[in-house]
Formats: structure tokens, sequence, C-alpha cells
């Protein structure tokens, strides 16, 4: 840091948006192509049940799937819209 | 029986060849007959790396295809004589390897050598998953980048899906190997350090290379970096290769070199 610095407004560093950004998609890519493969095409046809009876969009499901220890979870949420 | 350990990262440009190159004279270094092997067909360039492209006469395709022998393709380092090399052929299409070929050839090197060394391509293709398939280990090679990181885990879930070990129920032994680190940028906040890295892709850390000059000068030569002794890169693979071997060596280059106090004062 040298004197100069202390009068340029630093922002939030870019390494640690970098890393933000990529623990996201790490973690997205992981649930894709790491899980089974069945696992987007269920993700679909869920909501597709799911969409018969309430209107949700996509982003209002998510699917994951976690190892623990010798068993996988699978967690399934889904954001209710307020009727 | 040989080892065989793949070097791969998904990215293009991070360093593969380099460290392939390095890492097999490096094991050679230390006593062990090793093979490296070029997976890059079409766009073969170990041999100029390791300094052997005019000593090329048949290559990894010529012996798959049986024109020629394993003995009359393999090339011996000029330098060592406990490391060869087997180089990929420049012309032919690039599914030109096939599996049980492949694997005939590994077995045959496997009787022959302790260490079998597979130098990837890129991507993540036929040639990338032929060389990752057979590996016991992989050595997972990357940037602090973001788009280096994220191909790097989608190698890490090939290896644990595709690869022969994984077909049998068992995991491929990981190690990552950061390179083209820039302590001083990472101080400043402006690349990935290595914990960053580490706890994305949670694979075990075998070293850290430095951004270095001595990466070109080496390459221009074809003189494996880890020759050059007196250089950061060549120390930080040195430290690498004998970590691998399980000695106990801390990670260096990992902080900025203090700057003098006018530079702290004024900048630059």
């Amino acid at each position: 840091m040298s004197l100069m610095d202390y009068f340029r407004k630093e922002q939030t560093s870019t390494a640690s948006i970098a890393k933000e950004r990529l623990q996201i998609l790490v973690a997205h890519d992981r649930v894709n192509s790491r899980g089974p493969d069945y696992l987007p095409k269920m993700q679909q046809e869920l909501l597709a049940v799911i969409r018969k009876y309430i209107a949700i969009s996509d982003d209002q499901v998510q699917v994951n799937l976690e190892q623990q220890g010798t068993a996988s979870v699978l967690e399934l949420n889904v954001m209710l819209p307020e009727s | 029986m040989a080892k065989i350990i793949v070097i791969t990262s998904g990215k293009g440009g991070v360093g593969k060849t380099t460290t392939s190159a390095a890492f097999a004279t490096g094991l050679a270094l230390k006593g062990q007959k090793t093979v490296v092997i070029d997976f890059d067909v079409g766009l073969r360039n170990l041999d100029l790396v390791m300094g052997c492209e005019r000593r090329v006469v048949y290559d990894f395709v010529n012996v798959i295809h049986k024109e020629a022998n394993l003995k009359q393709a393999l090339i011996k380092d000029k330098r060592l004589d406990n490391l060869y090399i087997l180089p990929a052929s420049q012309t032919r299409d690039k599914d030109a390897l096939d599996k049980d070929a492949v694997e005939a050839v590994l077995d045959e090197l496997a009787e022959d050598f302790d260490y079998i060394i597979c130098d990837s391509p890129a991507g993540i293709e036929t040639g990338a998953q032929m060389a990752l398939y057979f590996a016991e280990e992989a050595i997972i090679v990357t940037n602090p980048e973001v788009s280096s990181v994220r191909d790097s885990d989608r190698i890490l879930g090939i290896l644990q899906s595709k690869s022969r070990l994984a077909e049998q129920g068992k995991r491929v032994k990981e190690h990552l190997l950061l390179t083209r680190y820039n302590p001083t940028r990472v101080a400043a906040g402006e690349m990935l350090s290595v914990d960053d890295v580490e706890e994305i892709l949670a694979v075990p850390l075998l070293g850290v290379i430095p951004e270095s000059q001595a990466v070109l000068k080496a390459s221009n030569q074809g003189v494996p970096v880890i020759h050059d002794d007196d250089s950061d890169a060549g120390q930080a693979y040195d430290d690498a290769v004998a970590r691998y071997l399980g000695d106990e060596r801390p990670h260096r280059f990992l902080e900025a070199n203090k700057k003098g106090f006018l530079k702290r004062v004024f900048g630059g």
C-alpha cells in the first residue's frame, strides 16, 4: 500500500469478487455435472408437477444433492408465492 | 509396476506441458525411471519444451498403429539416462487414439518404468479423456483466475466419473498445482490466493509455481525449467516433486517481495 493508495478510493478487492462468483458457480456446476445423470431432468419434471397446482418460476425451486457420509440427501426447496 | 499420473487442467495455456516436462524431469533427477507421453495428438509440443524435437522419428500414433515399436518411438532425454519421451503425432486426426491400444502401450511401458506421466491436451474431448482414463493420480494445473479454476473443477468431476478407477468404484488421487502465481497481485487483492483456490476446489495442494520469466527462457531453449535451479519456478517445481515423493517441504514464493521505503511511500 503506497501513500497514493490512501487517496484512491479502494472498492472491494476484485479477488474477493472472483472468489464469491466462483463459489456460486462451482456449487451450481457440481449439482448439474456430478450428481446422477437424471438430476436435471428430474428437476424439470418436479417443476412441471408443482406447476400443475401452483404458478412458480424456475428460480423458486432448488434441488440439491448432498453427500453425507455413505448416504446422499436430496433436498427440494420450493418457495411458494404469497397468495 | 509403474504409477500413471495425468497432468491435466481443462483450460489451455495454464502450464500443463511446462509442468509435465518439469515434473517428469524432476522425478528422473531423483532417480525414478520416468517416461512422459504427449497425448496432444495434432498439436504436439512436449518435444519442443523437452528440447528433443529434432530427434522425433516415430510417435505415439505410429506405435498404436503398429507402424513402429515402442523402442523405436521412445526418445531418450539428452541429459538424463532414466528419462524418456513419447511424442504425439503431428498430422493425424484427433481420434487416432483408442482405449485398448493406449492401454496396451501403457502396459508395456509399466513393465519398464517407475512413473508414466501423461501430458493431457486442453479441453474435455477424446484426447483429454484418453489421457486421464488410465491415471491413478492426477495433477490439476490451475491458474489463480476464474475460468481456469472453473475448468479445473469440471476436469475433477470427469476424473471421478469417467476414469478407469472411477468405473471400478475407486478414486483417482488428486493433487493441486497452482501455477503463474503472483504474490504481489494477491497481496493487492487483484488475484485469487492459494487459500481461495484450495477452498473452492477442495483438492490437497502439491505446490505453487510463481509467475516467472524463467519459464519462457526455459522453453525458448528446450530445457525443462526444473534444470534452472537458480530460478524461483525451477525451485518451486523441485519442491513439488520432492513433496510428491514424500518429503516435507514448506511452500515458498507465496509472499510478495518487500518493497523499499521509497517505493512504499511513493508507490510503483
